[in-house]
């Protein structure tokens, strides 16, 4: 068993309201626990609560009820303060969806650099460390260059490069890829694959795109505030009817293999690799109902 | 690109301003200031005339794209010069028009003035604008004013301030294009009417404009509070601004310039400025 680093225990969260409307219920009665160095995907579509889920887990928003365990720590308790708060974001960092209102420099390297800054660190380490970052998510050659003239995808690369410069061993995602072209979508989804599997960062990813939930290992649909299901891909999305159900979709791969199954084909319906997945259902057809 | 034009006034370059310390920069500007106010002759003129022309020299910047910045100035400088040569009473009287008397006094004092004015603006634009990345000058003013913060002045907040308002100039220029372009499909217009209708097909577009703009702040300050900002205590930099002898040489210079300029007054005074 791994060592679990993030874990939610019974989040509940109602946005206040005001004189003329009333408190609205965002998320009621979540829990999951997060293993050390997992990818997990959290879906659902708007209004599902997945966003207000994210921004509990970096304690932007307090929960009306219910527990956040940091590291085991809870940060929620009474007597938890600002400072603890500020320390426990040194561990946890997140990637927004508008890569535009998250860019604070007018150079990229002084963009990188503006978290460690933040922190204290002396300037020859803080150095060391954009480079090292700017390096990993592939912007190197662009560190002088001014934030505003890169592509979308380059830049959400930048903001990427300012969290794993602060060395935080959980990042999470929220939608951070909404907002880009299919181009940009695969330049971010590649490098947080990457800093999944080779730098051992836990990710979790907010999304409502099912192909990027299926890179996932685990993934968790939102509706209405509570969870629907959670399980691995393939547990979770060869069970399409429910996710039907609330006007979600699941991966292309999986709904044909989904259908054919139906007619009485021998197919499996955890491939979500479409070359693997054409060369299945290549076989299938060949083979015949069964 | 529409956007470049708020970075337009810095001219990119590898000069020896360029590579500066800005706030060796600032303090030069400063001082050259007070250098042209000192200068009351002719030949201190010249001479700060002379060196001004050297600052252009050493920046490896066109004088096309400097002398083109007085077009700025043109009706400040005519102006004064206009009131200069009409007003000014002097000894040598060169012609008179009925009751306006035209001295040589006036003709010299209007050409100093003129020539005090362009080299203000040269000397603050070599040193500061032209020469000096937006974001490095707001560095400099961080750290010169620095010891502000024991009375409690929030330098650091302001140079914040500072560098995201520059951060935000282009994303909001190509952000008002974009209203504007959507206004326009609704079809807006905001090229007929008088003053009056072109003010109001504003208001579409700045309504919009302000709303977006508030979202943008509020979720930079969560993006910035997540990643640890806390204000100006116990906060580092990547890039320290650090003083070379270049600094040294080049304020060494000015003040040098200074003294010349004081001993050609009493040297060569003949006839200068009447203040």
């Amino acid at each position: 068993m791994k060592n679990i680093v993030l874990e939610a225990k019974n989040l509940s969260f109602e946005y206040p309201g005001d004189e003329d409307t009333k408190p609205v219920s965002a998320l009621r009665d979540v829990s999951f626990a997060i293993e050390e160095g997992s990818f997990t995907a959290i879906l659902g579509h708007n209004g599902s609560g997945k966003s207000t889920l994210a921004k509990l887990l970096c304690m932007i928003y307090q929960p009306t009820a219910g527990q956040i365990l940091l590291n085991g720590r809870d940060m929620t308790a009474e007597g938890i303060t600002e400072k603890d708060i500020m320390d426990a974001r040194r561990e946890i960092g997140m990637v927004f969806q508008n890569p535009d209102n998250q860019i604070v420099a007018t150079v990229v390297e002084e963009d990188v650099a503006f978290g460690c800054e933040n922190l204290g660190i002396p300037s020859a380490e803080i150095r060391r460390r954009v480079d090292e970052a700017l390096e990993i998510v592939g912007m190197r050659k662009y560190a002088r260059h001014a934030p505003h003239k890169l592509s979308g995808g380059q830049k959400q690369r930048v903001a990427i490069a300012g969290t794993i410069a602060m060395k935080r061993k959980i990042i999470i995602f929220d939608e951070s890829t909404a907002m880009l072209d299919p181009l940009g979508r695969k330049e971010v989804m590649d490098t947080i694959l990457r800093l999944n599997k080779e730098d051992g960062i836990t990710v979790l990813i907010i999304t409502h795109y099912m192909n990027e939930a299926a890179m996932a290992d685990r993934v968790i649909v939102m509706n209405e505030g509570k969870i629907l299901t959670d399980g691995t891909p393939g547990e979770v999305f060869s069970q399409p009817e429910p996710l039907w159900e609330v006007g979600l979709d699941v991966p292309q791969t999986t709904e044909i293999l989904y259908k054919l199954k139906k007619d009485g084909y021998d197919v499996p319906l955890d491939v979500f690799e479409p070359e693997q997945c054409a060369r299945i259902i290549a076989q299938a057809l060949e083979r015949g109902r069964s | 690109m529409k956007s470049d034009i708020a970075f337009g006034q810095y001219c990119e370059g590898d000069s020896l301003l360029h590579r500066l310390d800005p706030r060796a920069k600032i303090v030069l500007a400063v001082l050259y200031i007070v250098v042209i106010f000192l200068a009351e002759s002719v030949a201190s003129f010249g001479l700060l005339l002379l060196f001004s022309a050297g600052l252009v020299a050493v920046s490896g910047i066109s004088p096309r794209i400097v002398l083109g910045s007085m077009k700025a100035l043109t009706f400040i400088i005519i102006f004064t010069a206009v009131i200069n040569i009409f007003w000014m009473q002097g000894e040598t009287l060169l012609f008179a028009l009925g009751p306006v008397e035209v001295y040589l006094e006036g003709i010299v004092n209007a050409v100093l003035i003129v020539l005090r004015i362009m080299l203000l603006l040269i000397c603050t634009s070599m040193f500061l604008t032209y020469t000096t990345t937006p974001i490095a000058l707001t560095d400099g003013i961080e750290q010169l004013l620095a010891p502000l913060n024991r009375i409690h002045v929030p330098v650091h907040e302001f140079a914040m301030m500072m560098s995201i308002a520059l951060r935000f100039i282009p994303t909001l220029i190509e952000e008002t294009e974009k209203i504007m372009n959507a206004q326009k499909a609704r079809g807006a217009d905001f090229t007929e009417g008088n003053l009056l209708q072109r003010a109001k097909a504003l208001i579409p577009i700045l309504v919009p404009l302000f709303v977006s703009a508030f979202r943008r702040a509020d979720e930079l300050a969560t993006a910035m509070e997540c990643r640890c900002y806390t204000g100006g205590a116990g906060r580092t930099r990547m890039s320290v601004l650090r003083y070379d002898w270049k600094d040294f040489a080049a304020i060494g210079t000015v003040v040098l310039l200074g003294a010349a300029v004081v001993v050609l007054n009493i040297l060569v005074p003949g006839i200068g400025l009447a203040m």
